[in-house]
């Protein structure tokens, strides 16, 4: 099945006005509805080798198995859509290519990527993350974020140390507690949303968080939603004009409309058609 | 770098740079700060530093710490503020210049948190708290505080947590996002159409007009000043008679827009 004709996709990156690096990096590939975005961490460049290594990896690899296994079959083990099980194996192979990269070389050592990582099927999505970089969605003009960062300030909020309100003003925004390779293991957070028609969804990475409000986020998506291209510019302008501390990426995915699986014989043929 | 200035009855009488992460204040010879006095406990205070945050915090002393005369157990320093031990005194003094900025740098660098820290800390936090049926609780809460001033310091090296300071979450830091730079305030006002005569404020950060499916455009407010950009449309809003370009468009006092065919004066108020 080819997404490209239900799922609108303009992505924008930017080093921001401080880095002279951009250690964010950015795929989509609207045709198998997969969508990854990773922001590196580590000395010199091994930031950006990190978080390329996320990105390719995870894409080559899933576009791989797309050819052989539809991702809204159900898998064997987990009783699940297989694209769970996809996501989450991919991003350990990549998480594996990252540590076994920066223990082996002295200039790579400590590197590591937050990561989000969206696969379209069957008017569902999974998604997977892992750090602060984040995925927020627009449905029916209700800008809301849906995945919950790894890191130590959402850790203090949950356990109620800190307000919302507090951890606006905090210190500490940049420690995330969970990365891609930094350790031999590591354990993605993976959830499987339905999607509907009009719904807009913003990956970003948190020099974009950081620098613009979500109610701004919010606005800018409903006033440019027809211009998916425009929006992703206007964020990275916004993050940019409010002081661009970080490198900022977007990735912005519309749902045109329905994409259910083709199931039997005659779904087959009907979805070929198309 | 931050120091301390000790002093009795307004007599200077040391200064002390806070160069270690932990400076000790007390009556016994091993503290960095020793106050032979006895209304100085034998391990009175300690001033936790991280990066370029100073954390006071009074290890149980006897008669206690006070910052600015008030009695506290733990206290985020700031410039300018004075530690009083019985009758000693300890200005704090934070050197400006270009530290603070370097520290913002610091802090818009993401790091990692690895679990083991976080282990180290929970620990730690456990032996301190004894036992009981809410020492796991607090342990974990001590643990994320302690780690979060840990972190700031260990980066992403393996190095034990740090002791629990206060978390600096509850402090103020700097807003996330600079605050925008004063700018006049921008305006259209509608001169043909149904609405003619309308004055709309540009106050938002951004501003779309036309109709949507027809012709849309957005005014951006932007630090530099406003712009005026096509969203969608077969055609694209003229500026003084000229059609825009798909880039932003820079507007200036009094331009004339017209978008879907209605016309408008953009001008600033000042």
């Amino acid at each position: 099945m080819n997404y490209s004709q239900i799922l609108e996709v303009a992505s924008c990156t930017d080093p921001g006005m401080v880095r002279a690096h951009n250690e964010d990096s950015i795929a989509s590939d609207p045709a198998n509805g997969l969508m990854v975005l990773a922001d590196g961490m580590g000395g010199y460049n091994a930031g950006e080798v990190a978080s390329g290594m996320a990105t390719t990896v995870i894409t080559t690899e899933i576009q791989q198995l797309l050819t052989k296994v539809q991702p809204f079959e159900i898998d064997e083990e987990t009783k699940q859509a297989v694209a769970g099980r996809m996501i989450r194996e991919q991003v350990l192979k990549a998480n594996t290519s990252i540590y076994q990269a920066a223990q082996s070389q002295p200039q790579y050592a400590g590197m590591g990527t937050t990561l989000v990582v969206c696969l379209f099927y069957d008017n569902r999505m999974t998604v997977g993350h892992l750090g602060d970089s984040r995925l927020y969605m627009l449905r029916e003009g209700k800008f809301s974020q849906v995945t919950r960062d790894h890191s130590l300030l959402q850790e203090q909020i949950d356990s109620g140390i800190i307000t919302a309100e507090q951890a606006k003003h905090a210190q500490h925004k940049n420690l995330v507690t969970r990365a891609l390779g930094i350790d031999p293991a590591v354990e993605p957070e993976i959830k499987e949303y339905a999607t509907k028609p009009g719904d807009v969804y913003l990956l970003c990475s948190d020099g974009l968080c950081d620098m613009v409000d979500d109610e701004d986020m919010g606005m800018t998506l409903q006033a440019l939603g027809g211009n998916l291209k425009l929006a992703a510019q206007q964020l990275v302008q916004m993050a940019n004009d409010n002081g661009g501390k970080d490198n900022v990426s977007v990735i912005l995915v519309r749902v045109l409309r329905e994409y259910p699986a083709p199931r039997g014989v005659m779904g087959r043929v009907f979805a070929w058609l198309k | 770098m931050a120091k301390l200035i000790l002093s009795m009855d307004g007599l200077v009488l040391k200064e002390i740079p806070l160069s270690k992460e932990r400076t000790t204040i007390g009556r016994k010879a091993h503290n960095d700060i020793q106050i032979d006095n006895l209304a100085v406990s034998g391990e009175h205070a300690v001033i936790v530093t991280i990066l370029n945050d100073s954390f006071m915090e009074d290890l149980g002393s006897t008669n206690g710490t006070l910052v600015n005369g008030n009695p506290v157990k733990k206290h985020f320093l700031q410039n300018n503020d004075v530690i009083e031990l019985g009758k000693y005194k300890l200005k704090f003094i934070q050197e400006a210049g270009a530290q603070p900025a370097a520290a913002a740098a610091d802090f818009e660098k993401t790091m990692v948190l690895r679990p083991s820290a976080m282990k180290a800390a929970a620990e730690q936090a456990r032996a301190a708290g004894g036992t009981g049926a809410q020492a796991a609780q607090a342990a974990r809460q001590a643990a994320l505080q302690a780690v979060g001033t840990a972190a700031q310091v260990a980066g992403i090296s393996e190095k034990p947590a740090a002791p629990a300071a206060p978390a600096p979450a509850a402090e103020p830091a700097a807003p996330a996002a600079a605050p925008r730079p004063a700018q006049p305030l921008g305006a259209i006002q509608l001169l043909s159409g149904g609405n003619a005569g309308k004055e709309l404020e540009l106050a938002k950060p951004l501003t779309t007009l036309g109709k949507p499916g027809v012709q849309v455009a957005v005014l951006t407010r932007r630090p530099q000043g406003y712009f005026i950009t096509h969203v969608e449309g077969a055609q694209r809003p003229t500026v003084n008679g000229q059609v825009i370009g798909s880039a932003p468009h820079a507007l200036k006092d009094h331009d004339l827009v017209e978008i879907a065919g209605i016309k408008m004066e953009f001008f600033l108020k000042s």
